[in-house]
């Protein structure tokens, strides 16, 4: 093996099918194929249309992918698969195809923590031109997820801080979305719309923020750097309730600010606060969310204010990708680690901690 | 000729056939872990036989229908390997492999219809008729002939007094006559290389790796918003 590992990753763990390849740090194709169309007139992610769209594009993205890099299967050398977490049956489609590779081709298989390889991703394209900084942290916001993590170091020591315990971001967006008849993806709806309004017209809620859950910074509350989205998406349906039983025309683009703004000031305060009291000075935004527009904007100026340097990798390498897998595949190659073998599981909830699963059979 | 075969519309199995001998085969004994033991039954068959992928004359891969999750595990794995290895690949209707084992085994008598039928899981079956052809040598007979399938639906809607070959015979006895010798059978790799060669060789055509779900993806189209809270 040459001293930068040319590594295939491969993901499916929601509605894209991704497959990337790189040469250690060095970004050689990010080949990805969407089943989002055929999700908008459901207005979120059916997963059972996700995996049926996986079994499709597999074998197509992965021609695709081996063909924009210009490497062949035989060069490759070592496979990189999203293990979870995720869609279990999405899951299941990667994991499979990747198994099969690894069989066909004879190469080691690495089964990876999808969240961690959100943060891996940072080593491509020239986002940190240093490498990965000290003392870094992820804020990742998506459809499917949404954390802040303290990374030690990517290979060995990733912490999960806080998480939401409901409804996902990006869910939170579609949901709303939904009910002001914006359309899906809720996310860039809600944002274009939300332009317009008032982002103080309504006072929708920030859920998990009292002092019971909150705690102090020496005996932390139960979720203190926690968020919940649930609550909001039925406060919006109760504004919209209200004007309509008033007879009022629905101020939509006020509705939509207020939302986006309840949203992303409870992301970005909680996300500073964990970061704050986690030494965190470098702290990488990442997921489909983070093109947000006003998400980015309120992390920005926060962040500053804190002294922390945020970073938001091209939008490409943020949504889910078969290079983000590739890359952090490639860093546990050059970390030592032993590959996973292909007799490990999916693990539709695979906790931050478990990095890249192990080899069942040499442990 | 030799095939690799792979069903996993119910259990995971593998089969790796030189003309019609068995040369390896693994059978896994649930239906619900297919992505963790497909991979590692294919690549100890090939070892234990000396068998590299680009000896293989073809893959065969059994495309259901059964249930979705499993099924596409073994589709996906099945034409990966056909990608790597440049193998040609072939699909199978899953049931043909039960009609093949059936009439082989002198479980349905020559000539006859019979019903093939799986579990669907929601208390339903997926099931197809056939006829049995005119000897037990699939090499002079060739293959049963599908007469009528694949569907899905309820035991009670099948063909009334029909010989059932297949699991939906034990699952539901008061709707349909089970063949005894067949009435915990699940599709097995062997059964549908052997129904893969005899279509071969009978110059028969055979699938693409297209699945036979059967069954939309329940997914519904949300309706007008009534009331916002709703
Ligand atoms: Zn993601």
């Amino acid at each position: 093996m040459s001293a930068q590992p040319l590594v295939l990753g491969i993901e499916s763990s929601c509605d894209e099918t991704g497959v990337g390849i790189v040469r250690g740090t060095e970004l050689l194709t990010n080949t990805v194929s969407s089943s989002m169309d055929e999700h908008v007139r459901f207005g979120g992610v059916i997963p059972e249309i996700a995996s049926r769209a996986h079994l499709e594009a597999f074998v197509p993205t992965l021609r695709a992918a081996l063909d924009d890099a210009g490497v062949t299967l035989g060069e490759i050398d070592a496979i990189a698969v999203t293990a979870g977490p995720g869609l279990s049956g999405a899951l299941m489609v990667g994991v499979s195809a990747a198994k099969a590779l690894a069989v066909a081709t004879g190469k080691p298989l690495y089964a990876i923590n999808h969240l961690v390889a959100h943060v891996g991703v940072g080593v491509l394209g020239g986002t940190f031109p240093e490498g990965l900084p000290p003392n870094l942290g992820a804020l990742l916001v998506s459809g499917g997820h949404t954390e802040i993590l303290r990374v030690g170091d990517l290979a060995h020591d990733v912490e999960l801080l806080g998480s939401t315990i409901d409804d996902a971001a990006g869910e939170a967006y579609d949901k709303t979305a939904r009910i002001l008849g914006l359309g899906y993806p809720g996310g860039p709806a809600i944002d274009r719309v939300a332009r317009d309004g008032d982002p103080r017209a309504i006072r929708y809620p920030r859920g998990l923020s009292q002092p019971k859950y909150m705690g102090t910074a020496g005996e932390p509350g139960p979720h203190r750097y926690d968020w919940s989205f649930s609550g909001l998406k039925t406060a919006v349906a109760r504004s919209v309730e209200q004007h309509e039983a008033a007879g009022l025309e629905l101020p939509v683009a006020d509705i939509a600010a207020s939302f986006q703004e309840a949203v992303v000031d409870v992301i970005t305060s909680k996300a500073v606060l964990a970061c704050r009291e986690h030494g965190i000075t470098n702290l990488l935004l990442g997921g489909g969310v983070a093109a947000n527009r006003r998400l980015r904007e309120l992390a920005a100026e926060r962040c500053g204010a804190a002294g922390i340097t945020l970073t938001v990798p091209a939008p490409s390498l943020c949504t889910d990708n078969g290079a983000m897998v590739a890359a952090l595949g490639a860093q546990i190659v050059l970390g030592g680690r032993r590959p996973s073998g292909i007799t490990f599981g999916t693990d539709p909830s695979l906790p931050v901690t478990s990095i890249a699963l192990p080899d069942r059979n040499h442990q | 000729m030799l095939l690799l075969a792979l069903d996993t519309s119910a259990a995971a199995t593998v089969a790796l056939l030189a003309d019609d001998t068995v040369v390896g085969r693994f059978s896994s004994g649930d239906t619900r872990s297919h992505a963790e033991v497909l991979a590692p039954a294919i690549r100890q068959i090939l070892a234990d036989a000396g068998v590299t992928g680009a000896d293989l004359d073809a893959i065969v891969a059994g495309v259901g229908p059964g249930p979705f999750t499993g099924l596409r595990a073994g589709l996906v794995t099945a034409r990966t390997l056909s990608f790597v290895w440049d193998v040609p690949l072939h699909g199978v209707m899953s049931l043909d492999a039960l009609a093949l084992a059936a009439v082989a085994a002198g479980a349905v008598d020559a000539g006859s219809t019979f019903l093939v039928g799986t579990d669907a899981r929601r208390g339903e079956v997926y099931w197809a008729s056939y006829r049995a052809g005119g000897s037990q040598d699939m090499d002079v007979a060739g293959p049963p002939e599908l007469l009528d399938g694949p569907h899905v639906g309820a035991a009670g809607t099948l063909p009334p007094g029909v010989p059932l070959v297949g699991r939906a015979a034990s699952l539901y006895p008061s709707d349909v006559v089970g063949v005894p010798a067949f009435a915990a059978a699940d599709p097995d790799a062997v059964s549908l290389g052997r129904a893969a060669r005899s279509r071969i060789l009978s110059d028969l055509p055979l699938l693409d790796t297209t699945p036979l779900y059967l069954r939309e993806s329940d997914a519904r189209v949300p309706g007008p918003r009534k009331r916002a809270t709703a």
